[in-house]
Formats: C-alpha cells, structure tokens, sequence
C-alpha cells in the first residue's frame, strides 16, 4: 500500500466532559476522495480543526507527507501543502474574485514582504491564480467583489484559492453546503476532477455528492469512528444505517 | 477620472492654494494652521494605514506622536545647552539638523510600534484597544514623572531646527517641508496599498483565517504594519514639536490619541485622502469655533455623531462614494 498523504493516529480531544473527539484514526491516501460523514454534533467540524491547526487534539498525532506535523501551526500546514476549504466561506469579502485568488498565489509564493509595485501586475502570481479562476468557472466574475457573488460561487472561489496553492492534499468541509441541485451537480464535477492532482478529505452532508465522489467513506458518530470503507460496505453496515443513514441508502 | 480621484486632488489643490494665498494677503498665522492640519494629517495618515489597511483599532498612537516629539526635544535641548546627550565611552551631541531629527524619531517610534505589537497583537478587537491604551497610559504617566526633561512642564525649544538650504523659521518654508512629507507618505501608503504586502494585510484585516490557509501569518503581517505606521506618526510628532517650539508629556496623552482617530473617522477610515480631510477640517472647526467658545469640542462631537450616524465612509465616503477595489 502506498503510504497516505495525510493521517491522523488516536487523535483525541475533548471540551470538558465532552469527548468531541475520541481515538480517531484516518487516513488519505493518493489519488482518492475519503468522505467524512456523520450526524451533526458527530465531531467532523473539530476533526478538522485538529487535521489543520487551528485546534491542538489532546492527544494523538496529525501526519502530513510522512510528518509529524501535529505542533505545525495552521500557516505551515498549509505551506507543506494541505489547502482548506471552510463551511462558512471565509473568503476576503470587500476585495475582488481575482484578488482573493491572487492571495493564495501570494502565499504559494511565500514572499509577502513585498512593499512596492502592484500585486496585481505581477504576471506570475497573476498567471497562477488566473489559471485556478478559469479552471472553477469563474473568469468571467474575476473584477466582482467577492460579497456580490452568489453563494455557490463563492463555493467555487474557495476551490479556486485552494487551488492556487497548488496543494498535496485538500481538505473540504461540507462544500455543497446551501448549493442548490444545479450549482452541487456543478461543484461535484469539478471535485471529481481534482483527485488526480491531490487527494480529498470531503466533510460532506450531501449524500448525493458524498456516494457520486467518494472512494472510501469514514463514518464519525459521537466523537468516534464508527466504519470505514468503500462506499457499498458502508451503505450495508448495519451500524452506520443505525447511526445516521437511515432509509437515505 | 473616478470620484475619488477628483477628491484627493481638489484637497492636494487647497493644501497649495490656502498657504499660497495667505502668502500673497501676509496672512502668516493661516500658514501656521494650515501647517497645524499638515502634520495631524501626517500622524493620521501613519494611524491608518494601521487601522485602514489592517484592522488594528490602536487608541495609543500618541505613544508614537510623543516619542517624535520628545526625539525633537531631546536631541535639540541637549544641543541649545551645550549639554551632551551622551557622555560615557562614546560623546553624542545634540543637534538641530531636522534630518537627524526624523530619522531618530522615525527609528525610536518604530521600534516602540515593535516592541508594543508584539505584545498587543497576541489579542485582538476591545482587548487590543485596551491594550494600546495602557501603554500610551504607561509611557505618558512615565513622561510626568521623568525630571530630566521637564517632567510636567514640558521642554521649550528657542528656535526651530533647521533643513539645509532652507529657513525654517519662514512659515511658508517650514509649511512647504511638511507638506512634502505628507506628500511623501501619502504616496508610500498608496504604493503599499497596491501591494503584495497590501493585499494580505488587506485580507488579514478581513480574514485572518484565509491568510493562514494560504500559508501567511496575519500577525506577522499586522505587526509590520504597525511598525510602519508608528514610525510615521513619530515623524509628525518630530514635526508638531517643531512647529510649537515645544513639547510636553499631552503629546502622549490618550486625548491625543483619540483625536488622531478622530481625524480618521471624519475623514474615512481606510481612505487616503481621509485623514488629510479629517485634519484638515478639525484644524478648521477648531480655529472658527474655538473662537466662538472655549468647548468647541461640544460641536466636533456632535459632528463625529453625524458622520458615525449618517455618513459612515467620513467625508471621503461622501463626496467620493464607495470604496472601489483597486486595481
């Protein structure tokens, strides 16, 4: 087997009593989309925090291209090359499509010390985050303020940036989140394209999307990881169904 | 040509204009104040690009604007009284050269910018502006209590530092050093606003979390700039000791403070033009209506209502519109 991009060991971490996260263990590996689902309250949202830095687990361990990266805080995760899309777009609202695609050119390039001549005359950074802008459909809106844009297309912005990074593994959290059927059929198809270049790790509530994408599928309930495996396993475990499917599979 | 363009050069226009005609009537005490509005400009331009640019909301930039003007008094007290200003294995005079002058402010106001961020940015919203307000609290109470320069009572200065080649004490001279280094620092802010480092410190002031995960460290990024915009208001502070020929701890007050977000805010906030604007109609109210009572302020406050209430973008979001994204 080849050895994942990004994993997580006995991954621990709770608020008080509440154990949100509990010896979680999953990994990422090339080439694949690895669904994360789960009731609300399952602890996805922290597992992710945890997988990029912004929470530090209680115990256990993060690895990132063979790295204990577990300490790493948030930028250098991100610089190693682990890109993160947000449930709620955090997106730089006031500056246009293209100069958020621009930021994450700059941060690609790792050199924001610079203090003179325009960002946006920079052909480099430009022909980089140009290219991810037409790559998500967006060109056509790239002088549109980021707070015009419609709500799937800021899902698309969000890509974009991740995009820009030119990342070795993404890491989603519930991108059809609010989309309707046409803009998730659209996003979809663009995840689907992605794999090649770097594996996902989809926090997803969207079923649909979810069985339409996912290579493997971990299934999280009350903090733990209840199953995991290829998309028929998991519409045939009886826990998983218990759990949170229901009569959806 | 945009709104906003039209905006900025019909005040460059004034800042010519106003001095150029009390010039030509012999109406010397308007260059002083139009000198007066220059220099709050200046400071008010160094606190925006802080508070425009980057978010950071510091109610103790009088920390600054004092520690350029005690760079002023010192430097110069030590050279009026033939005094060293250093005496141990190494002999520094003072000195009366307004280059050496601002560079020491700029330096000395920098590297406090420094030293406070990095202990002020580790919060963040109410709790960094209390933060910024303790240490202008701090370092005014320290300007009280210090006697070797004046303590309370501040430090005069007999006659006004000079620029080589120039007479400063000519207020129309003096004016014109002050309004090239706005101009200076008014074309810096523009540049850095259109930079690389302009566009992630704009998206750290908006998200810092996006910038994280593009690999960029926004409290790196708001420390740099707040080290440039300390190092800014210390130079105006060099320049309002020279223009009052003195200097005193309410250079650090946090009043001072205030009233250089004041100016911000009239003006609005993250505009270059803005600060200009707002110091220079501060600087007016206060001239007409200080005339008229001794609270004028009473009427500047109301004034700040309006324009918190009504006219949130200050007088730039008035007459020049929205902001536009830059390009």
């Amino acid at each position: 087997m080849t050895e994942p991009v990004l994993s997580t060991h006995g991954l621990h971490k709770a608020f008080g009593a509440l154990a949100a996260t509990q010896d979680v263990s999953i990994d990422l590996r090339p080439g694949e989309i690895h669904a994360v689902i789960g009731p609300n309250g399952a602890g996805k949202t922290t597992l992710i925090a945890q997988i990029c830095g912004t929470l530090a687990p209680d115990r256990g361990e993060v690895r990132l291209l063979g790295r204990d990266v577990t300490r790493l805080p948030p930028a250098a995760r991100a610089r190693m090359g682990l890109a993160r899309t947000f449930q709620i777009s955090a997106l730089a609202m006031e500056d246009t499509v293209l100069q958020n695609a621009l930021l994450g050119a700059l941060g690609k390039a790792g050199r924001p010390w610079q203090f003179f001549g325009a960002a946006l005359g920079r052909a480099d950074l430009r022909g980089r985050a140009e290219a991810a802008l037409d790559r998500v459909g967006l060109w056509d809106v790239a002088a549109v303020r980021a707070a015009e844009l419609s709500h799937g297309q800021r899902r698309q912005l969000e890509v974009a940036v991740a995009l820009t990074l030119g990342p070795r593994a993404f890491v989603m959290d519930e991108p059809m989140a609010g989309l309707g059927a046409e803009g998730s059929h659209r996003l979809t198809a663009l995840l689907d394209g992605l794999r090649a270049e770097a594996p996902i790790l989809l926090v997803e509530h969207d079923m649909d999307a979810v069985f339409a994408l996912a290579d493997r599928i971990s299934v999280l309930d009350g903090g733990r990881l209840i199953a995991t495996g290829s998309v028929a396993e998991i519409r045939a475990d009886k826990a998983v169904r218990a759990a949170y499917l229901g009569d959806a599979a | 040509m945009s709104r906003e363009t039209l905006f900025n050069a019909a005040i460059l226009a004034l800042l010519v204009a106003v001095p150029g005609w009390a010039l030509a009537a012999g109406e010397p005490f308007t260059i002083t104040l139009a000198t007066r509005a220059v220099i709050f400009a200046l400071a008010a331009v160094g606190l925006n690009i802080a508070l425009g640019l980057g978010g950071l909301v510091s109610l103790g930039h009088a920390v600054y604007f004092g520690i350029g003007g005690y760079a002023m008094g010192i430097l110069a007290w030590h050279a009026q009284s033939h005094t060293p200003l250093i005496d141990g294995w190494l002999t520094l005079p003072g000195t009366k050269s307004m280059p050496v002058i601002w560079l020491v402010a700029i330096a000395a106001s920098a590297l406090a910018a420094l030293l406070i961020g990095l202990l002020s940015l580790r919060t963040s919203g109410v709790y960094f502006i209390m933060i910024t307000l303790a240490f202008g609290q701090m370092v005014y109470f320290f300007a009280i209590s210090w006697p070797a320069y004046g303590g309370e009572d501040g430090l005069p200065i007999y006659v006004r530092n000079g620029f080589p080649g120039l007479n400063t004490l000519v207020p129309i001279q003096f004016y014109g050093i002050c309004l090239a280094l706005l101009c200076a620092v008014l074309a810096l802010n523009a540049a850095l606003a259109r930079s690389p480092f302009g566009l992630a410190l704009n998206a750290a002031r908006q998200s810092p979390q996006r910038v994280e995960c593009v690999g960029l460290d926004p409290v790196r990024l708001k420390l740099v700039a707040l080290v440039i915009s300390g190092a800014i208001t210390g130079l105006a502070g060099a320049l309002f000791a020279d223009l009052n020929r003195f200097v005193s701890p309410v250079m650090f007050s946090w009043q001072m403070s205030g009233e250089i977000m004041v100016f911000i805010i009239i003006g609005g906030v993250g505009r270059l033009f803005g600060p200009v604007a707002g110091a220079g109609l501060y600087v007016l109210l206060e001239h007409l209506l200080g005339g008229v009572s001794e609270y004028w302020q009473i009427f500047l406050g109301g004034l700040l209502l309006i324009v918190v209430l009504f006219a949130r973008g200050g007088l730039a979001g008035l007459i020049a519109g929205r902001r536009v994204a830059h390009d």
